[in-house]
């Protein structure tokens, strides 16, 4: 199970929103063909200068704690346990108070 | 010998298994809804291939965390036999349950033709008996390719947990019949108690005589001779 946000609004604590900015990259190990095929539609434009390209996804999120730490400590754990798989992936983010 | 197929929304292929179970091979199967938390009875559990909810994020990573995976995990741990056909396998591998990881096909497209694969394992139910040919099996799949870092081959290899590897017509496992790019040729593998299997080809496709090939019925049956 995911960590729960404990129930601060029924505590009347006042709760900060932040925006996780959550990136998920296929780890170096793994080739990627979607990046080596835009760089092959990249060459086909004549646009020239890239090197290597890899494609991940971009995962924007509200999320509400009682401070950043905490968020930070539920955004890790759902990164973890859903939003990236380890053994093909890697994740980073950042979080942006709203 | 009881059997049980989860249906997952998006899943596509529960019926082919069922019918694949009840009418070739003459055994009790019945239909498991995602939601529940009941297997049953059933003694070796299905997860069939499709696209369960809509291979989003990940194909099977949230099917992975549907309410019956809790039951189905534990049956495992048990050491219950446990089968991923296809999107299925995808669920197994993200929930855990074999090693590995299914990425996008290595040429990016969706691939749906007949292939060949070579049984590998000697050792388990579903491999030792089958004969050392080429099986004529479908694949329909656009992420099997099977990923698994070196320690993790290293390991599945050395014990034996290779279930099959993509090969040519004459049984020659060649890059030439590695259709989706999977590490060393890998189109099924088991897990280290050898109770679960994964695999991206289905079986239960080439079941019936009807369809012109019944290769896949010889790897079902191998359950079924083994436990009956």
């Amino acid at each position: 199970m995911l960590k729960q946000n404990p129930p601060y609004r029924e505590w009347g604590l006042i709760l900060m929103k932040f925006l996780a900015s959550i990136d998920v990259m296929p780890i170096k190990e793994i080739l990627d063909p979607q990046g080596k095929a835009v760089l092959l539609g990249l060459k086909n434009l004549d646009i020239q200068g890239f090197g290597d390209c890899r494609i991940g996804k971009h995962i924007n999120m509200e999320i509400e704690a009682a401070d950043k730490a905490t968020a930070e400590s539920i955004v890790e754990d759902a990164c973890k346990k859903l939003l990236a798989n380890l053994i093909m992936e890697e994740y980073t983010f950042e979080l942006t108070a709203i | 010998m009881k059997f049980g197929v989860v249906v997952f929304p998006g899943s596509n292929c529960e019926d082919d298994t069922v019918f694949a179970f009840r009418h070739n091979l003459g055994q009790e199967i019945v239909k498991l809804w995602h939601k529940d938390h009941d297997l049953q009875g059933c003694d070796f559990v299905i997860l069939p291939g499709g696209f369960s909810y809509g291979d989003y994020l990940r194909s099977g990573a949230i099917a992975r965390f549907s309410p019956i995976m809790n039951e189905v995990i534990a049956h495992a741990n048990k050491g219950g036999y446990v089968m991923g056909i296809c999107n299925g396998f995808q669920i197994l591998a993200e929930a855990g349950l074999v090693p590995g990881a299914l990425l996008r096909n290595i040429e990016r497209k969706y691939i749906c033709s007949n292939i060949y694969l070579k049984p590998q394992s000697s050792s388990t139910l579903l491999t030792a008996g089958l004969e050392d040919r080429a099986y004529k099996i479908p694949i329909a799949h656009g992420d099997g390719r099977y990923f698994a870092d070196e320690d993790t081959l290293k390991q599945i290899n050395d014990n034996d947990q290779v279930l099959f590897r993509y090969c040519d017509e004459s049984g020659v496992i060649c890059p030439e019949a590695n259709h989706n790019g999977s590490i060393e040729n890998i189109a099924g593998v088991t897990n280290a108690g050898k109770n679960v299997f994964g695999m991206m080809p289905h079986p239960e496709r080439a079941s019936d005589e009807a369809l012109g090939n019944i290769d896949g019925r010889f790897i079902l049956e191998q359950v079924i001779q083994v436990l009956a």
